[in-house]
C-alpha cells in the first residue's frame, strides 16, 4: 500500500538523489558482472495476441519465450523494441499440447526449451529443426495437468516435472519414458525446481501447504518435508549464491525464506504481501532482494528487500491484468525484469523507472511505553524543520504531560532515509509505575468479607499515599458492608464507630499539601496518567476544602476532606452530605479512637438481601424518619444528629450512581486499577450500573496492563474473578499442550501419563523416576528433565544431565 | 432464541445447560397448561411438537411428549406429524433417529439445535455424512449469523429469493421465519417488488445464476455496483452471490433428496386424525403418491448386475488409460458430444407442478429456467478450468473481500470432493476416485466448463442415463426431482451413498455458479 505522498514542497529535489544513485552503480556493477557486456535498453512492451500463463529468457538474454493457452511464440529483445523471431504454433488443428501452463528454456542449451500442457503432456522442443514444426517429444505420463517443468541446470538432457496428481517425473530427453517417478503422496504439486548447487536436490511444493526435498536418485521418499504456508505454495525459488535458501510464495500471501542448511528447515524473513503470491523470483546480485507477483487482484510487480519487509523496495505498474511470468532477464543483471502478462503484453522492466514507494513514504513511528515515556521517530528532515517551528520545550499553552529528555539521540541511515528518534520522558518520581505494581500485588479482590477487603485495600492505598483512593475504599466500606449489616440492629453502635475511624486517619495527610500547587496541574488530568494520579487528588480536595471552609466555619478541618475524597465533581459534594454528618459527628463521640477495625461487621454480599426486612424493625424505622426531615438540609450543623443516623434507611441502591460515577471518573483518569477492583470487590451490587461494553473495556485496559508488567498471576487472578463472559474465557483458550512421548517421541494422544505406543509413562523425572504430575522442565538441548524443584536441586550441585545422558544442561 | 408468543416463552430451550432446560421447560409446560389451555394455539402446539420428535436433548423430547398429552387431557386436539421421517424418498428406518446417534452426530446435532434453535430434516439427512455436516453447518452458520458486510434480515431473504427461483417451499419457509424472527419487515415478504430497491436489483443476478451462470458478464456487475443510492459494495455483493449459490445448491439437495416439510411449518403436520387420508398436498404436487412406497424396492438380480458392471468399467478404465491416447481432437469431441448429450438427457415425466401461490410471489419471471448451454442462440466460449479455478483464482478473491469465507468454502468443497468410504453398495475396499471426478466434471460440463485433462469419454462410461436424468434433472430443474428418479438409478446402492451423490451435486454445482460469478466479478475489477 503506498503511502501518500507528503505534501511540501521540497520532496523533489529529495527524490531526484535515489533515482540517481542506482543508475549509476549499475554502470558499474553490471559492468562488472557481464564482463563488459553490459546489457542496455529501456522499459519497453509488445502486445502479445493472447494472455501469456509463463516466460522463459535464453541464456544469452536477448530472447524471450512467451507462452499461454493459446500463443506460443520467441521474441528478440532489441535495444528498442520487442521482435517477434518464432512462432512455434504450428499446425492447422488447434491442439491442447500447445496450451501451455509452463514454458522453461534450457540454461545449457539455447535450442531446447520445455512446455507443460494444461491436458497433462510435458513437450519439448528443439529450435535446431530445420523443419516448421520444433517439437521434438510428447511425454505422456501425467494424468492431470502438469504445472511446472524444470530443467537441471547443469545437466543438458534432465528434465523434471511437478503436476496436478500429484506426481513428480524425471526424464532423460535421450529417452522415450519418464526415468523415475517421485509420488508426493498428497495433493497437487505446484513447482518443482533443482537447487542451483546441490546437484542431485529439487524442492516440491503442494498444494497443501507442504514443501518436499527430494533426492533425484531415491524416488521412493522424500528426503524432508516441512508446513510452509496455510493453503497452496504456488512457487519456489533457489537463492542463486546462498545455496541453503529457499523462497517459498503461498495462497496466504506470504513470501517465506527458508533455511535449510540446518536440520530443520528454519523460516529466516517473512514478507506479507497483499495478495496471493504466485511468483517468485531471487534479483541476481541483491543477495536480500527478492520480485514477485500476484496470481489475483494485484497487478503489480514487486521487488522486496527480505528484510524490509513491510515496503517493497521497487514496484512495477505497468500491468493492467495479473502479472503470469516473471523472470530477470540476465543470471548476473539485477536491472532488468522481464514479465508477461494476462493483459496480453510482454514488458521490459528498467530498474531505474520503478517506482520506490519507499521514496513516497513518511516513516514515522509513535509508542508509549510502560511507563509512560513517548518514543517519537520519523526522518530527520521533517523532525528539524518541525522543532524550528515549534519548540517542545516550555510550551505551556498545550497542557503537555511529557517533559522532553533527549531530542535527536539516535540516528541510523538505512537506504536513502535517515531519521531521527526522540524519547519524551516523564519525570523520575511521577513517572515511576511502582505504585501500580504495589497496589496490584498487595490489593485483595475476593475469599473475605466485603468489609474486610476495602479495609484492606484502603490501607494499602493509604500505605502508597495514594489517599483518594483509600478514602473511595472507606467510604464503599460504609455505604455497602455498614447496610448490610443493619437487620441486627445491635452492631449499629460499635460499626458505625468503626467505619469512622479510616476516614479520620486518612484526613489529616491530605492537609500538608499546599493548596496553589494542586489547582495549578489539574489541567494535566486530562492526560489521566500517572503523575496526575496525586496531584489531582491534591488539587480536587484543595478547591474543596476552600468551598467549604467558607461553608462551615468552626467545624473540623479533617472532617471537610471526607467531602472531597470521593469526587472532585461539584455535583456530587450534595450527595455526599449524608454520610460526611455521620463521619462528622463520630469525630464528637469517639476522639478516643478505641475501635480498630473489627470483625464484628459481618458482612456479606447476601445481607443486602435483608434490607426488606429492616422495615419490620421500630427501630429502623425511626432512623428513616430521622432521615427524611435531614436530607433537604443542605448545612453542616448536624453535630446533634446521633450517630445511628448513618444507619439511614436509604438502600445501597441509592449510592450506585453515585459509586459509578466514582468509577467512571477513576478510569476516566487512567487510573483503571482502581476502577476494575473496585468492580470485582463489590461484584453484583454495581455491575449492573455500568454497561457490559465498559467494563470489558475496563477489564481488558487492566489486564493488557498487568500483562505488560509481567504479572501474570495476578492478570489470571482478575480474569477469574471477571463477571464479563468475554473476559472469563480469556483464560480458556489454547490451553492444550500437545506432547510427545519422550520415550518413541510419538505425539501422546491419550490423556493419561501412559504412552499407549510403548506402554511406558511419558513424563518421567530424571531425577526420582517418578511421573511428573505438575510442573514439568526440561533441558532443550538433551530433552531430558523432571520436576522442577528436583532439577533445580541437581544442577546446584552438578552441571550433567541427571539422566546420565553426558550433555551439559543449564537451567536458567 | 427469545421469542414469544403470547406469554409462551421458547428461550433457554436451546442451551446446553440442562438445568436451564429443565428451567425453561417447566416455565413453557406451565405456560400452556395455564388457564385451561389457553395458551395452547395451534403454532405453539406445532411447535411443541416439533421438539418432542426433533430435539438433541432427550429431557426436551420427553417433556415436550407430556405437555402435548397434559394438553390432549384438557380436550384440545393435539397436531401430529405427517409424512414418514425427514425425507420422502428414505424410509424413516434407514435415517438416523434422533435419539440413536452416536456421539459425534450428537455434538452436530446439539450444535445445530444450538445456533438453529432446530434440528432440521436437511441435517437430519445430510448427517449421513458427518464430516461433510459439519463442514456445512459451520459454514452456513457464518454466512447466516457471523459478522459480513449484509444485515441479517437481507441474508435471510436473500435466501429466501434463492430457494424461491427452484420454488423451494421447504426452504423458503424456513426462511421466512428466520427473517421475521430478526426483524425482517413482513411487508417484504408480499413479493420482490416490496422489498427495497437494492434487492430488487439483486433479482437479474438471482435469476441467471440460478439458471444459466454462463451468461453473466461484467457488464452485470457494473450494473449492480455503479455508485447510486441503491448500489452494492464488492464486499456485500461477494457475500450475497455466496448465499444465493449457497441457497441455490441446497434447494437441489432438498428435492433431490425429497426433504419432507419440517413439522411445525405448513404441510409439516395435521390436527386431523390418522384415518382420514394418508398422503398430503405437498406429496401430490411433487408427483408422489403415498402407495408408492410401498412397491418402490426392486431387489431384481438385474440391478446387482449394474454394481457389477460398473465397477469392471472402472477397472478397465484404469487400465487401459496409459494404452489407448486419444487423440486431440478426439478429446474435444468428446467434451462436446457429453454437452450436447447433455441437452437431449431430460426427464420423460413432464410432471409441471405448479408452485404453491406462497412461494411464487416470491420470484417473478417464472418463465426463466435452465437453457442447455449448448443449446441458446449465441455462442458463449467454453469455460476453461485451468484459467480460472477455485483453488487458485476464485478462493483468493472471496478470502479477500469476505475474509474466512473462502476457507470454509474450500474445506466444504475439498470434503464433498474427497469424501469416501471405499465403498460400493455392498463392495468394499474400492477406489471411487474416478466415479466422484466423472460425476463432478459431468455437472460442471453441464455448465459448460470444461478441464483439459480429463478425457469426457469417461463419463459416458460410468454414468449411465437413468443417473444422467436424475443428475440433470436435480441441478437444472430440481424441483422437477420424483421419487421414481431417485428410485430408479444405482438401485442396489445404500440410500448413504445416494445422499453421498447428493452431496457431489451440491457442491459442483455450487462451485460452478460462482466460478462464473467470481469471474464476472474479477474482470469488472481489472
Amino acid at each position: 500500500m503506498p503511502p501518500a505522498v507528503p505534501p511540501g514542497s521540497e520532496p523533489a529535489s529529495r527524490r531526484g538523489v535515489p533515482a540517481s544513485r542506482p543508475a549509476m552503480e549499475k554502470m558499474s556493477r553490471s559492468g562488472a558482472a557481464l564482463g563488459g557486456a553490459a546489457l542496455s535498453g529501456r522499459t519497453m512492451f509488445c502486445h502479445l495476441d493472447a494472455p501469456a500463463n509463463a516466460i522463459s529468457v535464453c541464456r544469452d538474454a536477448a530472447q524471450v519465450v512467451v507462452a499461454g493457452r493459446n500463443i506460443f511464440k520467441i521474441y528478440g529483445i532489441e535495444e528498442e523494441q520487442f521482435v517477434e523471431k518464432l512462432n512455434l504454433r504450428v499446425g492447422r488443428k488447434p491442439s491442447l499440447n500447445f496450451s501451455c501452463a509452463d514454458v522453461v528454456w534450457h540454461q545449457m542449451d539455447e535450442n531446447l526449451l520445455a512446455t507443460a500442457a494444461t491436458n497433462g503432456v510435458v513437450v519439448t522442443w528443439n529450435l535446431g529443426k530445420p523443419s516448421r514444426n520444433k517439437q521434438d517429444q510428447l511425454f505422456t505420463e501425467h494424468k492431470r495437468t502438469v504445472n511446472k517443468v524444470c530443467f537441471h541446470p547443469t545437466e543438458v538432457y534432465m528434465l523434471l516435472s511437478g503436476s496436478q496428481d500429484g506426481y513428480m517425473k524425471c526424464f532423460d530427453l535421450r529417452k522415450k519414458d519418464s526415468v523415475s517417478t517421485f509420488s508426493g503422496q498428497s495433493e497437487s504439486v505446484r513447482d518443482v525446481q533443482f537447487s542451483i548447487r546441490d546437484y542431485f536436490t529439487f524442492a516440491a511444493t503442494f498444494e497443501n501447504g507442504n514443501v518436499q526435498l527430494w533426492d533425484i536418485r531415491r524416488p521412493d521418499r522424500y528426503e524432508r518435508m516441512f508446513t510452509a504456508h496455510n493453503g497452496p505454495v504456488f512457487c519456489c525459488d533457489w537463492h542463486p549464491e546462498d545455496r541453503g535458501w529457499l523462497a517459498t510464495g503461498g495462497r496466504d500471501k506470504m513470501v517465506k525464506v527458508w533455511d535449510m542448511n540446518t536440520t530443520r528447515a528454519k523460516e529466516i524473513y517473512c514478507v506479507q504481501t497483499i495478495a496471493s503470491v504466485a511468483r517468485v523470483k531471487w534479483r541476481p546480485e541483491c543477495k536480500h532482494h527478492i520480485a514477485t507477483c500476484s496470481m489475483m487482484v494485484d497487478h503489480n510487480i514487486y521487488v522486496w528487500d527480505v528484510r524490509r519487509p513491510f515496503i517493497p523496495s521497487a514496484m512495477f505498474e505497468e500491468h493492467k491484468d495479473v502479472t503470469t511470468g516473471i523472470v530477470w532477464r540476465h543470471l548476473h543483471d539485477p536491472y532488468f525484469l522481464l514479465s508477461g502478462s494476462k493483459d496480453s503484453t510482454l514488458y521490459q522492466h528498467i530498474f531505474k523507472d520503478a517506482s520506490q514507494p519507499i521514496d513516497r513514504a513518511n516513516p514515522e513511528g509513535l509508542c508509549y511505553s510502560l511507563y509512560g515515556d513517548l518514543a517519537f521517530a520519523a526522518k530527520e528532515s521533517l523532525i528539524s524543520s518541525d522543532s524550528n517551528r515549534k519548540p517542545y520545550i516550555g510550551d505551556r499553552r498545550h497542557p503537555i504531560f511529557f517533559k522532553r529528555k533527549l531530542d535527536p539521540t539516535e540516528q541510523f541511515e538505512y537506504i536513502s532515509s535517515s531519521s531521527a528518534l526522540s524519547v519524551f520522558e516523564t519525570d523520575v518520581e511521577s513517572g515511576s509505575m511502582d505504585w501500580f505494581v504495589h497496589t496490584a500485588k498487595q490489593y485483595a479482590l475476593a475469599g473475605r468479607p466485603l468489609a474486610e477487603l476495602c479495609d484492606h485495600n484502603a490501607k494499602v492505598a493509604k500505605g502508597l499515599d495514594r489517599n483518594q483512593v483509600a478514602q473511595t475504599w472507606t467510604m464503599l466500606r460504609i455505604i455497602y458492608s455498614s447496610l448490610g449489616t443493619v437487620s441486627s440492629a445491635n452492631l449499629n453502635h460499635s460499626m458505625g464507630k468503626g467505619s469512622a475511624a479510616l476516614p479520620l486517619m486518612n484526613s489529616f495527610n491530605l492537609k500538608d499539601i499546599p493548596s496553589g500547587l494542586g489547582s495549578e496541574s489539574r489541567l494535566d488530568r486530562s492526560k489521566g496518567e500517572s503523575r496526575t494520579e496525586n496531584i489531582l487528588l491534591d488539587s480536587s480536595s484543595t478547591l474543596i476544602n476552600n468551598e467549604d471552609n467558607e461553608e462551615t466555619e468552626g467545624s473540623d478541618v479533617p472532617a471537610d476532606y471526607l467531602l472531597g475524597d470521593v469526587e472532585a465533581d461539584e455535583d456530587d459534594l450534595y450527595m455526599m452530605d449524608h454520610e460526611n454528618p455521620h463521619a462528622e459527628e463520630q469525630e464528637y463521640s469517639l476522639p478516643q479512637e478505641a475501635f480498630p477495625l473489627r470483625h464484628e461487621i459481618v458482612d456479606n454480599p447476601s445481607a443486602l438481601d435483608h434490607l426488606q426486612d429492616k422495615a419490620d424493625s421500630p427501630h429502623v424505622s425511626g432512623n428513616e424518619a430521622e432521615t427524611v426531615s435531614l436530607t433537604p438540609v443542605e448545612s453542616f450543623s448536624l453535630i446533634s444528629i446521633s450517630h445511628s443516623l448513618y444507619e439511614n434507611r436509604l438502600p445501597s441502591d441509592f449510592f450506585n450512581p453515585i459509586v459509578r460515577d466514582t468509577l467512571l471518573f477513576y478510569a476516566e483518569q487512567g487510573d483503571v486499577q482502581t476502577a476494575v477492583s473496585v468492580l470485582i470487590v463489590l461484584g453484583d451490587r454495581i455491575r449492573k450500573e455500568i454497561d457490559e461494553q465498559t467494563q470489558e473495556h475496563w477489564y481488558t485496559s487492566y489486564i493488557d496492563l498487568l500483562q505488560r508488567f509481567q504479572l501474570w498471576n495476578i492478570s489470571n487472578e482478575v480474569i477469574k474473578l471477571s463477571t464479563c463472559r468475554a473476559i472469563n474465557c480469556l483464560n480458556q483458550a489454547s490451553t492444550t499442550l500437545h506432547i510427545n512421548c519422550s520415550n518413541c517421541k510419538r505425539p501422546m494422544s491419550n490423556r493419561g501419563w501412559i504412552c499407549d505406543r510403548c506402554r511406558q509413562c511419558a513424563s518421567m523425572c530424571a531425577v526420582c523416576h517418578h511421573v511428573v504430575k505438575g510442573l514439568f522442565v526440561w533441558c532443550q538441548g538433551c530433552s531430558h528433565g523432571g520436576h522442577l524443584q528436583h532439577i533445580m536441586k541437581w544442577l546446584e550441585t552438578s552441571s550433567h544431565c541427571p539422566a546420565g545422558c553426558g550433555h551439559l544442561c543449564e537451567y536458567t | 432464541m427469545e421469542e414469544r408468543e403470547g406469554d409462551v416463552r421458547w428461550d433457554g430451550l436451546c442451551s446446553r445447560d440442562a438445568a436451564a432446560r429443565a428451567a425453561a421447560l417447566e416455565h413453557l409446560g406451565q405456560a400452556v397448561l395455564r388457564r385451561g389451555g389457553a395458551a395452547a394455539a395451534p403454532r405453539v402446539l406445532a411447535r411443541l411438537l416439533l421438539l418432542a420428535k426433533r430435539c438433541p436433548f432427550r429431557d426436551v423430547r420427553e417433556k415436550s411428549e407430556a405437555i402435548l398429552s397434559g394438553v390432549q387431557e384438557l380436550g384440545i386436539r393435539i397436531p401430529r406429524p405427517l409424512g414418514h421421517g425427514p425425507s420422502r424418498f428414505i424410509p424413516e428406518k434407514e435415517t438416523i433417529q434422533v435419539g440413536n446417534e452416536d456421539a459425534m452426530m450428537h455434538t452436530l446435532f446439539a450444535e445445530s439445535f444450538a445456533t438453529l434453535g432446530r434440528l432440521d430434516n436437511v441435517t437430519l439427512v445430510m448427517v449421513f455424512h458427518p464430516q461433510y455436516l459439519e463442514s456445512f453447518l459451520k459454514t452456513q452458520h457464518y454466512l447466516l449469523q457471523m459478522d459480513g458486510p449484509l444485515p441479517l434480515h437481507y441474508r435471510h431473504y436473500i435466501g429466501i429469493m434463492a430457494a424461491a427461483r427452484h420454488q423451494c417451499s421447504y426452504l423458503v419457509n424456513l426462511h421466512v421465519n428466520d427473517f421475521l424472527h430478526v426483524g425482517g419487515d413482513p411487508k417484504w415478504l408480499n413479493g420482490l417488488e416490496n422489498a427495497p430497491q437494492k434487492l430488487q436489483n439483486l433479482g437479474e443476478l438471482n435469476k441467471m445464476l440460478a439458471h444459466r451462470p454462463w451468461l453473466i458478464t461484467k457488464e452485470h456487475i457494473e450494473q449492480l455496483l455503479k455508485t447510486e443510492e441503491n448500489s452494492w459494495s464488492l464486499a456485500e455483493l461477494i457475500h450475497a452471490v455466496v448465499l444465493l449459490t449457497h441457497y441455490h445448491s441446497l434447494a437441489s439437495f432438498t428435492f433431490g433428496c425429497g426433504i419432507s416439510p419440517e413439522i411445525d411449518c405448513e404441510g409439516g403436520h395435521t390436527f386431523r386424525p390418522p384415518s382420514v387420508s394418508n398422503y398430503c398436498i405437498c406429496d401430490m404436487t411433487n408427483g408422489y403418491h403415498g402407495v408408492d412406497d410401498i412397491h418402490a424396492s426392486p431387489t431384481t438380480t438385474e440391478s446387482v448386475c449394474e454394481v457389477e458392471a460398473l465397477m469392471e468399467k472402472m477397472k478397465q478404465l484404469q487400465e487401459c488409460r496409459d494404452e489407448e491416447e486419444a487423440s486431440q481432437e478426439e478429446m474435444a469431441t468428446r467434451f462436446e458430444r457429453e454437452k450436447r448429450e447433455s441437452m437431449f438427457v431430460c426427464s420423460s415425466e413432464d410432471e409441471e407442478s405448479a408452485p404453491t401461490r406462497d412461494v411464487s410471489r416470491h420470484f417473478e419471471d417464472t418463465s426463466y429456467g435452465y437453457k442447455d448451454f449448448s443449446r441458446h442462440g449465441m455462442h458463449v466460449p467454453t469455460f476453461r478450468a485451468q484459467d480460472y479455478s477455485w483453488e487458485d483464482h476464485g478462493y483468493s478473491l472471496v478470502n479477500r473481500l469476505y475474509p474466512d469465507v473462502g476457507q470454509l468454502l474450500d474445506e466444504k468443497f475439498h470434503i464433498a470432493y474427497n469424501l469416501t468410504y471405499n465403498t460400493m453398495a455392498m463392495h468394499k475396499d474400492v477406489d471411487t476416485s474416478m466415479l466422484r471426478r466423472a460425476i463432478w466434471n459431468y455437472i460442471h460440463c453441464m455448465f459448460g466448463i470444461r478441464y483439459d485433462d480429463y478425457d469426457y469419454g469417461e463419463i459416458n462410461q460410468l454414468l449411465d442415463r437413468s443417473f444422467k436424468v436424475y443428475i440433470k434433472t436435480v441441478v437444472c430443474t430440481p424441483e422437477k426431482t420424483t421419487k421414481r428418479m431417485y428410485d430408479s438409478f444405482w438401485r442396489q446402492f445404500e440410500h448413504s451413498e445416494k445422499v453421498h451423490v447428493n452431496l457431489l451435486l451440491v457442491e459442483a454445482r455450487m462451485q460452478a455458479e460462482l466460478l462464473y460469478a467470481l469471474r464476472a466479478i474479477t474482470r469488472y475489477m481489472t
